[in-house]
């Protein structure tokens, strides 16, 4: 156990500093983001779709600048994160997501900002693309005890919420995703709540690592991957995460969260990654990170835990999972 | 040479057919790389589906003849069920000997702390159990008590139908998540062992002889 620790985490010195890791994304900027593409072409010459364009450029791309997380662990490729998607409104197959989504309508878009603010409004994507965009290589942790590491691009949720002013009443921050039969052929089904909701604590939905990702790899979010808009919440549980995003509403008690009202007693509000209070039917103290054979142990807040053990300073883990 | 192959009933060839297909394409997409993502769990919960197909197939040939009149089904349950014993060994390697690299103490964990793991495991031992003495040196053998041992059989498919629900990310009380297929199976299970209470079955036969009279 504690081999397999050690390889997880580097020594002290080798983990790159945060404000180096947070810089990175203007080192992508400057480069025009030309090393990602070129590492694309590595990862998707089998697929024709977004990649097309920097396919041609090289035929050594493996050997192009790499992106890793601040441990030093690489991102995954941009063709593992577009062809593994848990994404229930369009299929449970992981693999048929991505087909499936190849017409899902992004754009135009609007995302309705209401409930506890004193300015509430309707945001066009574009609005939301004038927030500073930020690069950010974030560890994903699925519940299922698999994670990649996926270098997102988008604005932190606390840009917008500043924006709206929150009032003093305002606790939660809650999400829902667009529900459209004819675009999500797995709203169809009855056996879930549909439209898939979400919910964070405000000082959650503040934190700085909370993000709304509206890209990866430098390029527009695919749509499998919740285009245009999505939640992205590096220390929780990826379904957490929620996709194609349409409201977020601002209240004062916790808001009904879709994996939490199907099996509450397995899927908590908070569902913050922890090995060590465990899941009652699958055990989330190893994940497998995708690309490599062996499995690891899974890090208590997925490896956040300076930044945001903080938030959960009076809180009994065991009881709020 | 024609003679020969008549030898094997068209049931048979698509049994067997059937038997290895799902594993030499697995084997094929492990070498070309065309697994999803995430290539052990996609081949573990393959050959654990695949078991599961057998089981149900097994299972279901007392009440096709039941229903149908055709006997042919009674002689293929031993293959079939030694099917579900071959994929459910190989569901059992594939994720104690690749997904947890043979980590004893890790299983030994798993297996006392998570039911889904436990109900998986009893019903791989109950396969085994039935495997090893599926052959007719231990049906004379053990007489009457080999009936009853394989009579366990149906208890392991209810324990996989649940083991299969419960992979699953749904709630199995509230019938609600990802729970149409564990759903579907668990009815034809149902279905196929309900077949089996004597009352059912005589009615059954009954209706399909005054049927076949007509």
């Amino acid at each position: 156990m504690e081999n397999k620790l050690n390889s997880i985490k580097p020594a002290s010195s080798e983990i790159t500093p945060e404000s180096i890791y947070f810089s990175r994304r203007d080192f992508l900027k400057t480069m025009g983001f030309v090393s990602a593409g070129v590492l694309l072409a590595a990862c998707g010459p089998r697929k024709s779709t977004p990649v097309s364009t920097a396919s041609d450029k090289s035929e050594s791309a493996s050997t192009e600048v790499p992106i890793f997380d601040e441990f030093g662990d690489p991102a995954n490729s941009f063709q593992e994160i577009t062809n593994y998607n848990n994404y229930y409104e369009f299929s449970t197959n992981k693999q048929a997501v991505a087909r499936l989504s190849s017409e899902f309508k992004a754009r135009p878009w609007t995302i309705e900002v209401r409930g506890l603010v004193n300015k509430p409004g309707i945001f066009e994507i574009s609005d939301l693309l004038k927030f500073e965009q930020k690069e950010r290589i974030y560890r994903m942790r699925c519940v299922e005890a698999w994670s990649m590491v996926i270098p997102w691009k988008g604005f932190e949720l606390g840009d917008l919420l500043d924006k709206v002013e929150p009032q003093t009443s305002a606790k939660y921050v809650a999400f829902t995703t667009l529900l459209d039969e004819d675009q999500f052929p797995g709203q169809g089904s009855n056996f879930y709540p549909w439209p898939y909701s979400e919910g964070l604590r405000l000082d959650e939905a503040m934190h700085r690592l909370t993000i709304l990702a509206t890209g990866l790899y430098g390029k527009d979010l695919p749509n499998q991957n919740g285009a245009p808009l999505r939640l992205v919440v590096p220390w929780k549980y990826g379904f957490k995460s929620i996709k194609a995003i349409t409201r977020i509403s601002l209240v004062e008690n916790k808001p009904p969260t879709m994996w939490n009202t199907i099996a509450p007693r397995e899927y908590g509000f908070y569902s913050n990654v922890n090995p060590i209070v465990d899941h009652p039917r699958w055990s989330q103290t190893s994940e497998r990170r995708i690309g490599e054979y062996g499995r690891r142990e899974t890090m208590m807040f997925n490896g956040y835990e300076t930044e945001v053990a903080s938030l959960y300073s009076s809180m009994d883990l065991s009881l709020n999972y | 040479m024609s003679s020969r192959v008549l030898k094997f009933t068209p049931a048979q060839i698509v049994i067997h057919v059937c038997g290895w297909f799902p594993l030499f394409i697995t084997l094929y997409q492990v070498l070309t790389g065309n697994l999803t993502a995430n290539p052990i769990q996609a081949v573990e919960q393959r050959l654990g589906r695949v078991a599961l197909y057998f089981l149900i197939a097994s299972l279901a040939c007392t009440p096709i003849v039941t229903l149908t009149g055709w006997r042919e089904p009674i002689k293929r349950r031993r293959a079939l069920g030694l099917y579900a014993f071959m994929y459910t060994s190989l569901h059992f390697m594939v994720f104690a000997g690749v997904d947890y690299g043979l980590d004893l103490p890790q299983l030994a964990k798993l297996t006392s702390e998570k039911p889904f793991i436990l109900l998986g495991l009893t019903a791989g031992l109950i396969f085994f159990a039935l495997a090893i003495t599926s052959f007719k040196w231990w049906m004379r053998q053990m007489g009457k008590g080999w009936q009853n041992l394989h009579r366990t059989i149906y208890l392991a498919g209810i324990i996989v139908v649940i083991h299969f629900a419960m992979a699953r990310k749904a709630n199995i009380a509230t019938l609600s998540g990802d729970i149409i297929q564990p759903l579907l199976i668990g009815i034809l299970l149902a279905i196929l062992l309900l077949l089996r209470i004597p009352v059912i079955r005589r009615l059954a036969s009954g209706l399909r002889q005054k049927l076949n009279s007509l």
